[in-house]
């Protein structure tokens, strides 16, 4: 009854929170349930089967993807707008969703911090596990730490499972303790945060997408891969993507989707196909009217995942807006800038933007970019440098963290979805 | 390379790297280029000899357990303390700061030898620091602008008798003893200034290159510098 009466007043909050536009509404009423009951994590997903994706970078894309795959079989519940703390995850479920029984399983993103207080309040959760890299380091804390974090918690969670992606060394340590884990080989382009072996803190020897240690520790025995944009099962057989998103990096969530549906018993047949109908995850790669022209919207939150996004661009000499914040989402530190190979524009133009513009201005300089930092290039059609050119066949690029992409989102009317 | 150029090296960036601080070897190789010098930037992967002949070395930032594998493979290799005993300049950050000392507490807290070059000791703080760091220079004339940069350390810096303090904190935790932040002993330099500090700092920036070089630089004034500068000083409310 608690519940009830809970997601009652979350959604008497939620609603108040869009009338009186002070956001979507979604993660207030989920902090209203929770204030209210704070079991109602644990009630909302009883009787369930969960998936939990977590991951530095592509769990909101492998979760949509997930969710994607497992709706090609049946009802099935999701978290599809990245609002991946409890609150988020908790407005999630309590939100009426008529014909979905309270039994359709639920595919949830969680932030790498918080997955571990979720695990105690499920009953034998499936965890889908991409990779850690360094990413709002106020907040999150170092990649090490992190991955001991997991690995104490997975070691305590009866009855867990995994899938898990072999590549990355501290998800291969954190999960190494979980007995039934399906071991994925989808690359990482980032090696910087894994030098070290999480078990010995000895230099890793790497070779490609293998990697060992003198201790011992080395990547585990791996039951699927992605080769070539092909899923490849443990029988040899392959399967082609048939994805409308962008990149490897798309490809790797992918395959983490197609290997989570397969152990919760979609197969690859029903899974691939199903995946074809994401165009957009949360916005992103979404075209929207900004500022009298076209836009194509990109996230770029953190070196890991600009290592991808220079592939992403339209190529060179196409000029691109960069948007810096560095409020609590994004990481209130935005030195990570530093890590990024920015040099690779130089042959561009680049319009430096949001409220952390001078610090990517710096770094421009730095690295021999032309560049311009404007506070607002979006106002009027006159607002952005002529150096960008006037509005042409090809939408332009902008690329922002977090909250500066949400905010081009909004701006620019685009669909959150999911 | 020409006998002439002088050689940067930055110190196992993939260990002591993680805040950024890969930007540093950047800013002091642009900044003396634009001067006319010839620079050779090197960059060592873990376990590389660390040669002693070159002219100023950097040392990041990192995690607990990449600091002690870094601070191991310094002590046995030998190179940089060859290097300072011929009068190298040396940049440490945070952990490469810290391992510049006598001691700091490494992984799970244990407490690791550091290099003893800079004579620092280092101990746990109660609560990480975390946040924009502010700071008044007080090591003489050559620095007379504030010091800004984003800090992220546990680690508590109490100065020995030969190291004398960088600069005064007015915002945020430094050393997190006796008000003071960053330490200078000779020609090598400790701060816990990241963003990366001589990106936020280029007075500091050129302090460095001139105990290089043996003379003042010009002047090198960026316009996007003095705009981030004047951003992030309005941003932090001095006490």
């Amino acid at each position: 009854m608690r519940l009830r009466a809970a997601t009652s007043l979350g959604r008497l909050a939620g609603g108040l929170s869009r009338t009186l536009g002070r956001g979507d509404g979604f993660v207030i009423g989920g902090r209203v349930v929770l204030a209210t009951c704070p079991d109602a994590f644990r009630q909302l997903v009883a009787g369930r089967r969960v998936a939990f994706v977590s991951a530095t970078n592509g769990k909101t894309t492998t979760t949509r993807l997930l969710a994607a795959a497992m709706g090609a079989a049946g009802p099935v519940v999701t978290n599809t707008s990245g609002a991946n703390m409890p609150a988020g995850l908790v407005a999630a479920l309590a939100r009426p969703q008529p014909g979905i029984p309270p039994s359709a399983p639920a595919v949830l993103e969680a932030d790498e911090t918080y997955l571990p207080g979720l695990l105690p309040a499920t009953s034998a959760p499936l965890l889908v596990l991409g990779n850690l890299s360094r990413d709002q380091l106020d907040r999150v804390g170092e990649v090490a730490m992190v991955a001991r974090r997991w690995r104490s918690i997975f070691a305590a969670t009866p009855g867990v499972s995994a899938v898990a992606n072999a590549d990355d060394p501290h998800v291969a340590w954190a999960a190494g303790v979980i007995p039934n884990v399906t071991w994925v080989s989808v690359g990482n382009t980032w090696t910087a945060d894994s030098v070290l072996c999480p078990s010995c803190g000895a230099i890793l020897r790497r070779d490609d997408r293998d990697w060992s240690c003198a201790c011992g520790f080395r990547r585990p025995e791996v039951a699927w891969r992605l080769d070539d944009g092909d899923v490849v099962t443990p029988d040899g057989e392959r399967h082609p993507l048939q994805l409308h998103l962008p990149g490897t990096a798309n490809q790797a969530n992918a395959v983490m989707a197609v290997v989570a549906a397969d152990a919760l018993g979609v197969p690859p047949s029903v899974s691939v196909p199903a995946m074809s109908s994401v165009v957009s995850v949360g916005g992103r790669y979404q075209t929207v009217n900004l500022g009298g022209r076209r836009v194509r919207l990109l996230l770029g939150k953190n070196p890991a995942g600009w290592a991808e996004m220079f592939g992403m661009l339209a190529p060179a000499p196409a000029p691109v807006v960069i948007a810096i914040n560095a409020r609590a989402a994004d990481g209130k530190d935005p030195s990570w800038l530093w890590d990024v190979p920015f040099e690779k524009l130089a042959d561009r133009f680049v319009v430096a933007t949001g409220e952390r513009r001078h610090d990517l201005a710096v770094r421009l300089t730095y690295a021999d970019v032309p560049h311009v930092t404007v506070e607002d290039p979006w106002t009027t059609e006159s607002a952005m440098p002529a150096e960008v050119g006037s509005p042409g066949a090809h939408p332009l690029d902008a690329v922002g963290t977090y909250t500066a992409f949400r905010e081009l989102l909004r701006r620019g009317g685009g669909a959150n979805d999911g | 390379m020409a006998e002439s150029a002088l050689r940067f090296v930055s110190i196992y960036p993939m260990l002591l790297g993680t805040y950024g601080d890969g930007g540093n070897l950047r800013v002091l190789t642009m900044r003396a280029r634009a001067r006319g010098y010839e620079i050779e930037p090197i960059e060592l992967d873990a376990g590389e000899p660390v040669p002693s002949v070159a002219d100023l070395y950097l040392l990041g930032g990192g995690e607990d357990d990449a600091q002690v594998a870094a601070v191991r493979t310094l002590r046995t290799d030998g190179g940089l303390a060859r290097a300072v005993d011929a009068g190298a300049v040396v940049f440490g950050v945070c952990a490469g700061y810290q391992l510049l000392g006598k001691e700091f507490p490494g992984s799970n807290g244990v407490l690791e030898p550091g290099l003893e070059l800079l004579d620092v000791t280092t101990s746990r703080l109660p609560k990480r620091a975390v946040g924009e760091l502010l700071a008044e220079p007080v090591v003489g004339e050559s620095l007379t602008q504030p010091l800004t940069g984003y800090e992220n350390h546990a680690g508590g810096t109490r100065l020995g008798t030969d190291a004398r303090a960088l600069a005064r904190v007015r915002a945020g935790v430094g050393n997190g003893v006796d008000g003071v932040e960053g330490a200078v002993q000779g020609r090598i330099l400790g701060t816990y200034l990241h963003g990366p500090g001589l990106a936020r700092n280029p007075e500091l920036a050129d302090l460095l290159l001139s105990w290089v070089i043996g003379s003042p630089l010009p002047p090198l004034d960026l316009a996007d510098v003095e705009a981030l500068r004047t951003e992030r000083l309005s941003a932090v409310t001095p006490r």
